[in-house]
C-alpha cells in the first residue's frame, strides 16, 4: 500500500529538468595540424658508431627530419620549428612535459630514441596527443643501418594513419622516365626513386625509347612499353632482381599497357586492322582478350580496384570523352560530359574517384569526378601537363608538366608534380633530370 | 493516476478558440521564438511580477479575486491602439485618464481611436512598451517554462560556434561520404571550463573499421580542450551546465 503511494507521489511530484542544449558544429580550421617532430634521441657511443656506419653525424635528428619533410609535404601537418622546443629530446621520450608542448601550440608530438643493435639500426618512436596528454602510439623497428630513410618513411606513414584514419603513402616509391637533351633529340630513360625523391636510380641505359611505366599494385614489378626496332613492345621489369622479360610484340600503336588490381593481368590498347581497341592479357598463359571492338579509338585502360569495371578514353561519340564499362567490355557508359577533351582516366585505389585530363580553349588540366562522372573537379591547370598517377592512399596525384619553349625552341623542360584532392597542396616533386610519366607504387611495407 | 486520466477525457478539454486574423501594432514577448533575453527594464518587471506572486503564495493569502480576462485572447487591432493611445493620454493628463478608464468601457473606447494618429501611436508604443505590455507581463505557467527551458540564445550559440570554429582542427583526410557524426556531451564549470567530456558513441570508437570515426572524435576532443573556458552565457548556469556538441565535418570536407 506504502508503495502505491510513493509511486503516486511520485508520479505527480512536478519534476523540474533541463533539456540538453545541442550545438551543431559543422566548421572548423582546415590549416595543417601542428605537430611537434622531436628529435630521435641518441646515445653518445650509437652516435659515434653511426657516424663510422652511416657518416651522418647525428642520424637520430636525420631520421626526425625525414619525417618532419614528409609530414609538411602532405599539407595536413605543419611540423613546428625545432628551436622553440623547450624539452630536450632524450627527456621528452622518457615523459614529455605536455604544458611545454602545449605552449608552443603542439597538438601531437613525435619522441623517439635510436640505437645500434647487434650491427642494427634499432628505432622507437611514440605519438602523443599533448592537449590529451596521453600516447597514441609506440612503436619499435630494426633494419640494416643503410635503411634508415625507409624508417624515417614508416615512422611517418604510422603517424599519419593514426591521425587522419587511411593508410600513409610515404613508404613508396615512384617509377618514372627521367629525359634528357634536346627536345627534338631525347634520351628517356627509366628511373625509379623515393617519393620524396631521394635514392633515384636510372633502370635502363637510354638506348631505348622508353614509355609509360606502370607498378603492380601487389608488388615490385613494372610493366613498360619500349621501342626496339621501331617496333613496340610491352615488358615486364621485376625492380628487386633486376629481371626483365619481353611480355609480347604487339602492332601498330600500343599504348599504356597498365596491370590489373590482382597484378594477373595487363590491359592495354593496340590497333589491329587499323583500330585501336582494349585488350587484356594473363600473364600466366599469355592468352590475350579483346575487351572493345568498335570502330572509333579506344585507348588509356584502367581497372577500378575490385577489377569488376574498367574505365577508357574513346572518341566513339565524336570527340575523347571518358566511359565506363563492365570488365568483360559489357555495358559501355560514357561519363564525362563537360565542355573539351578528356584523357588519361585513371581509377582511384580507393574507388570513389576517377582522375583525368582534360583540354579545354588550350589550356590542359588535371580532375577528379566521382565515377559515375558527377562531381567534376578540376584541381590544377597549365599550359601542357598529363598522366596523373594515384598515391596508394587515393589521396594525392603526380603527374607532369611541361613549360612552353620559346621562339629559339629553347626553355622546354618536363617535370614532375604532385596535388592533393583539395587542390591547393601543389608540389614539385625533385628529380635530377627532366622527367615525365611518374607511376606510384603500392607501399612498400604492408 | 486517477487525476490523470480525468484530465484527459475528451469532455474535459478544451474547445480552441478560433481566432481573429490580426495585424499586430502591439510589442510582445517573443523569446520563446528567438531566445533573445529580456530587455532589462521588462526583465525587471517580470521579476517583480514574479516576486510579487511568490510573495502571495508563501503569506497563504486568500484568494484574490480577478476578473475573468482570456489570457490567451489577442485583442482586436482597433482595442491594441486604444491601449497605447490611452498610455499615451496618461503621460500627458494622468488625472483625465484615470477618470476615462474607470468611466469608459472596453468597447466604447473605440469611439475615442484616431485613425490618422496611427504613426504617432505606433512610434509612442517603442518608449512605452513596457507599460503596455505590463499586462500581459504577469507571466503564465506557459511562458515561464520556455523561459527556463530555453537553450542558448542564437547570439549565444553563434559566439560558442564561433570559438570552436577556430579550435577544431579538421583531419582533412576523412571521407565525406560517410556518416562521421560525433556527438560530446559536456559537463561545464560556470566559467566555461570542463568538468567532464564524454563521446557519446563511444563503442563505435573501438569498433574495427571505425578509424575515421576515432580520428574526427580525437580531433573533436582536442578542439574542446583547446578551446576551453569555453564562451558561455554569464547567466542561467543551469540551462547549460550540460551541453552537447555535434562535430560534423561533411560539408567542409566535401569543399
Amino acid at each position: 500500500m506504502l508503495f502505491r503511494y510513493l509511486l503516486l507521489l511520485f508520479i505527480l511530484l512536478p519534476i523540474k529538468s533541463f533539456a540538453l542544449i545541442e550545438v551543431d558544429i559543422t566548421r572548423g580550421n582546415l590549416s595543417p595540424l601542428p605537430i611537434a617532430v622531436s628529435p630521435l634521441s641518441i646515445d653518445e657511443k650509437s652516435k659515434k658508431d653511426f657516424v663510422k656506419i652511416l657518416k651522418k653525424e647525428n642520424i637520430g635528428s636525420e631520421i626526425s627530419a625525414v619525417v618532419e619533410n614528409n609530414l609538411r609535404q602532405s599539407g595536413l601537418f605543419n611540423p613546428l620549428n625545432k628551436d622553440a622546443f623547450l624539452q630536450k629530446a632524450d627527456i621528452a621520450n622518457l615523459k614529455p612535459r605536455f604544458e611545454d608542448w602545449n605552449l608552443i601550440k603542439a597538438q601531437a608530438l613525435i619522441t623517439g630514441k635510436v640505437t645500434l643493435v647487434d650491427e642494427k639500426l634499432r628505432v622507437e618512436f611514440r605519438l602523443w596527443d599533448v592537449l590529451a596528454g596521453k600516447e597514441m602510439i609506440a612503436l619499435a623497428f630494426t633494419t640494416v643501418p643503410s635503411n634508415w630513410r625507409r624508417v624515417g618513411h614508416i615512422i611517418t606513414d604510422k603517424v599519419y594513419e593514426r591521425l587522419t584514419g587511411e593508410k600513409g603513402y610515404f613508404d613508396t616509391r615512384i617509377i618514372y622516365v627521367a629525359e634528357e637533351g634536346p627536345k627534338t633529340k631525347r634520351i628517356k630513360k627509366l628511373a625509379i626513386m623515393d617519393q620524396d625523391g631521394f635514392n633515384n636510380k636510372f633502370l635502363t641505359l637510354g638506348n631505348e625509347l622508353v614509355l609509360t611505366p606502370r607498378f603492380n599494385p601487389t608488388n615490385q614489378m613494372v610493366t613498360y612499353l619500349s621501342y626496339f626496332r621501331n617496333l613496340p613492345r610491352v615488358y615486364l621489369l621485376d625492380i628487386e632482381t633486376g629481371m626483365q622479360e619481353v611480355v609480347g610484340d604487339f602492332p601498330g600503336m600500343t599504348f599504356a599497357p597498365r596491370f590489373s588490381p590482382d597484378g594477373k593481368k595487363i590491359i592495354m590498347s593496340f590497333a589491329k586492322d587499323g583500330n585501336s581497341d582494349i585488350y587484356t592479357m594473363d600473364l600466366e598463359n599469355r592468352i590475350v582478350e579483346r575487351i572493345t571492338n568498335h570502330p572509333s579509338i579506344d585507348t588509356s585502360p584502367s581497372y577500378s580496384p575490385d577489377g569488376k569495371y574498367i574505365t577508357f578514353n574513346s572518341d566513339r561519340s565524336k570527340y575523347q570523352q571518358i566511359y565506363v564499362m563492365n570488365s568483360n567490355g559489357k555495358n559501355v557508359k560514357r561519363i564525362s560530359f563537360g565542355n573539351g577533351l578528356y584523357g588519361t582516366p585513371v581509377w582511384s585505389p580507393r574507388g570513389d574517384l576517377i582522375a583525368f585530363t582534360k583540354l579545354h580553349k588550350g589550356k590542359f588540366y588535371i580532375g577528379v569526378m566521382r565515377t559515375d562522372g558527377t562531381g567534376e573537379r578540376l584541381l590544377t591547370e597549365n599550359f601542357y601537363q598529363e598522366a596523373p598517377s594515384w598515391s596508394p592512399n587515393g589521396r594525392v596525384l603526380i603527374f607532369y608538366r611541361e613549360t612552353k619553349t620559346n621562339s629559339k625552341g629553347e626553355g622546354f623542360s618536363a617535370k614532375l608534380w604532385s596535388i592533393d584532392l583539395t587542390g591547393y597542396n601543389e608540389r614539385l616533386v625533385e628529380t635530377k633530370t627532366d622527367a615525365s610519366d611518374p607511376s606510384w607504387s603500392s607501399l612498400l611495407s604492408k | 493516476m486517477i487525476i490523470i486520466t480525468a484530465m484527459s477525457l475528451p469532455f474535459l478539454s478544451k474547445k480552441p478558440i478560433d481566432l481573429p486574423p490580426l495585424v499586430s501594432v502591439e510589442l510582445i514577448q517573443i523569446s520563446d521564438q528567438t531566445n533573445i533575453p529580456f530587455a532589462p527594464k521588462a526583465k525587471k518587471i517580470i521579476e517583480k511580477v514574479k516576486e510579487k506572486e511568490k510573495k502571495l503564495v508563501s503569506e497563504q493569502a486568500p484568494p484574490k479575486i480577478v476578473k475573468k480576462v482570456k489570457p490567451d485572447a489577442i485583442p482586436l487591432p482597433d482595442e491594441k491602439i486604444d491601449k497605447i493611445k490611452k498610455i499615451k493620454d496618461k503621460k500627458q493628463n494622468p488625472e483625465k485618464i484615470d477618470n476615462e478608464v474607470k468611466q469608459v468601457s472596453e468597447f466604447e473606447k473605440d469611439e475615442l481611436f484616431d485613425p490618422s494618429n496611427i504613426a504617432a501611436l505606433i512610434d509612442k508604443s517603442k518608449v512605452e512598451s513596457a507599460e503596455v505590455t505590463d499586462k500581459t507581463d504577469k507571466i503564465t505557467q506557459d511562458q515561464e517554462k520556455n523561459i527556463d527551458f530555453a537553450g542558448l540564445s542564437l547570439s549565444e550559440e553563434d559566439a560558442l560556434k564561433a570559438q570552436i570554429f577556430g579550435c577544431w582542427s579538421i583531419p582533412l583526410g576523412l571521407p565525406y561520404d560517410q556518416n562521421l557524426l560525433v556527438r560530446i556531451k559536456l559537463q561545464l564549470k560556470p566559467d566555461g571550463s570542463i568538468i567532464r567530456s564524454e563521446i557519446l558513441d563511444h563503442a563505435r570508437m573501438n569498433k574495427p573499421g571505425q578509424g575515421f570515426y576515432k580520428v574526427l572524435a580525437e580531433s573533436a576532443l582536442r578542439a574542446i580542450k583547446l578551446c576551453q573556458p569555453l564562451r558561455v552565457p554569464s547567466t542561467g548556469y543551469e540551462k547549460w551546465k550540460d551541453l552537447q556538441l555535434n562535430f560534423d565535418a561533411r560539408e567542409m570536407l566535401e569543399g
